[in-house]
């Protein structure tokens, strides 16, 4: 699973990192949602939710 | 076939028929929205689009044929004028009839007019897509502009037309901006804020009418003074859109009533109100990741999964340098505390205390912090 994030299209809400932590992070300065690391298999159902869940529809995966 | 017919496409609908088919459903679905735009997304519009910073086709939710590739049959220009529970029909303005096992309602808000005045060029209320490019328009040309009601489309809008290098005045009712969703202490902040970036706030001040012969010239307060202006937004509030269901049956006020609705019948997103057990009291949200996250809940039990609704809700506004960020429901009459930073500094946390437990928190310029502290609410 590749995943993208519009940095700029980002509103910080925070929701990826509540949806998948270990993915997601955020920038400390601003909010901006960072990518930790690819994800693991087990993983995916999580960083699918998170792309769900972005208020901005700012995460796109590619699997 | 299961069908499934989503009236509203905006987020919520979109979102609704974009999670059924991501999440196996094999139906039919099909979108109804009455504006001839794709679906698109509504908070750039108050922020993005008016300084525009953003073309306008980036608040696009994807091109055309992402739905079609998705099987959705997407009918844009289309208004849904009328629902037969007993038939399950949804009846269009053309007097088509569009069946369904399952329909959610997801037809939003329209804003509401002052009593007079709307026909005056250069006066503008922000809802859609074509709104936000017409006040664009307006307030590029515009000298003086005045901004009619102080909460979160008035305020991000007096921020923009500021940032453009209008001189601007924002009027509200309230004692100050905001303060009718965020309380009286963050309402004086940000009328702080935006007086150091130089807009004219007037708390507490009614609108009799808007003056001028074919074009807006000015906007005239409770108190008899004037405030010239070029240009007017109206953001005085909203009404859902329910008129469709009037003679549906279909249990409304102020919304469509979740609970009370018959099986098979959704609803989502700002037209959509619900009991929240959590805090205490009847919802309707106007913003924009309840949208998503009803949508997916409506999505979900369509499906056939047995989920509730009851979630700590998220909100946010962008402001000059400002990014103000709550969870929860701030009740009228809660007590802010604040917990972490300096508002004087303009980056705080804080918790808004009510009944002996906090109910919402609110961060200002603190994105990160603000999220560990949504814990607090997910106990209730």
């Amino acid at each position: 699973m590749n995943v993208e994030i519009d940095q700029e299209g980002c509103v910080a809400a925070g929701q990826c990192v509540l949806a998948a932590p270990d993915v997601f992070d955020q920038r400390d300065e601003d909010g901006v949602a960072v990518l930790l690391r690819e994800p693991l298999a087990d993983e995916y159902d999580a960083t699918r939710e998170a792309a769900l869940l972005c208020p901005a529809r700012a995460i796109a995966l590619s699997e | 076939m299961e069908r499934v017919v989503v009236v509203g496409a905006s987020a919520a609908g979109s979102t609704t028929a974009q999670t059924l088919r991501r999440e196996g459903f094999a139906g039919a679905i099909t979108v109804i929205g009455d504006e001839p735009h794709l679906p698109y997304d509504r908070p750039p519009l108050s922020k993005q689009v008016l300084l525009g910073s953003w073309p306008v086709e980036r608040t696009s939710f994807g091109p055309s044929t992402t739905y079609a590739e998705q099987g959705i049959d997407l009918r844009l220009g289309s208004r849904a004028a009328g629902l037969d529970l007993s038939r399950r029909v949804v009846e269009l303005a053309t007097g088509e009839e569009v069946g369904w096992d399952h329909l959610v309602v997801a037809t939003g808000v329209q804003p509401l007019q002052l009593r007079e005045g709307h026909h005056l060029a250069g006066v503008h209320l922000l809802r859609t897509l074509d709104d936000a490019v017409a006040l664009r328009k307006s307030l590029v040309d515009a000298s003086a502009v005045v901004v009619v009601g102080a909460g979160f489309l008035g305020s991000e809008t007096a921020a923009a037309a500021r940032q453009l290098g209008c001189e601007v005045t924002l009027v509200d009712l309230a004692p100050a901006p905001m303060a009718v969703q965020l309380g009286a202490e963050v309402g004086w902040m940000i009328a702080e804020l935006h007086a150091a970036n130089g807009v004219r706030v007037l708390g507490g001040s009614g609108v009799t009418r808007l003056l001028g012969e074919s074009a807006v010239e000015g906007v005239e307060l409770a108190d008899g003074s004037v405030v010239k202006a070029d240009a007017v937004l109206v953001a005085v509030g909203t009404r859902p859109l329910t008129d469709w269901l009037v003679t549906s049956e279909l249990p409304c006020g102020d919304g469509v009533l979740c609970e009370d609705t018959p099986a098979g019948v959704h609803a989502a997103g700002d037209v959509a109100r619900w009991n929240s057990a959590r805090f205490g009291v009847s919802l309707r949200l106007e913003h924009r990741f309840n949208a998503t996250e009803q949508a997916v809940c409506a999505a979900r039990r369509i499906l056939g999964q047995d989920i509730g609704f009851d979630p700590v809700p998220y909100f946010w506004t962008d402001q000059y340098d400002a990014r103000i960020q709550v969870y929860g429901v701030v009740p009228p009459d809660a007590r802010l505390v604040v917990v972490q930073g300096d508002p004087g500094a303009r980056k705080f946390l804080a918790h808004y205390v009510s009944g002996g437990r906090v109910s919402a928190v609110l961060g200002w310029n603190m994105p990160r912090e603000l999220r560990s502290e949504r814990a607090l609410l997910t106990a209730i």
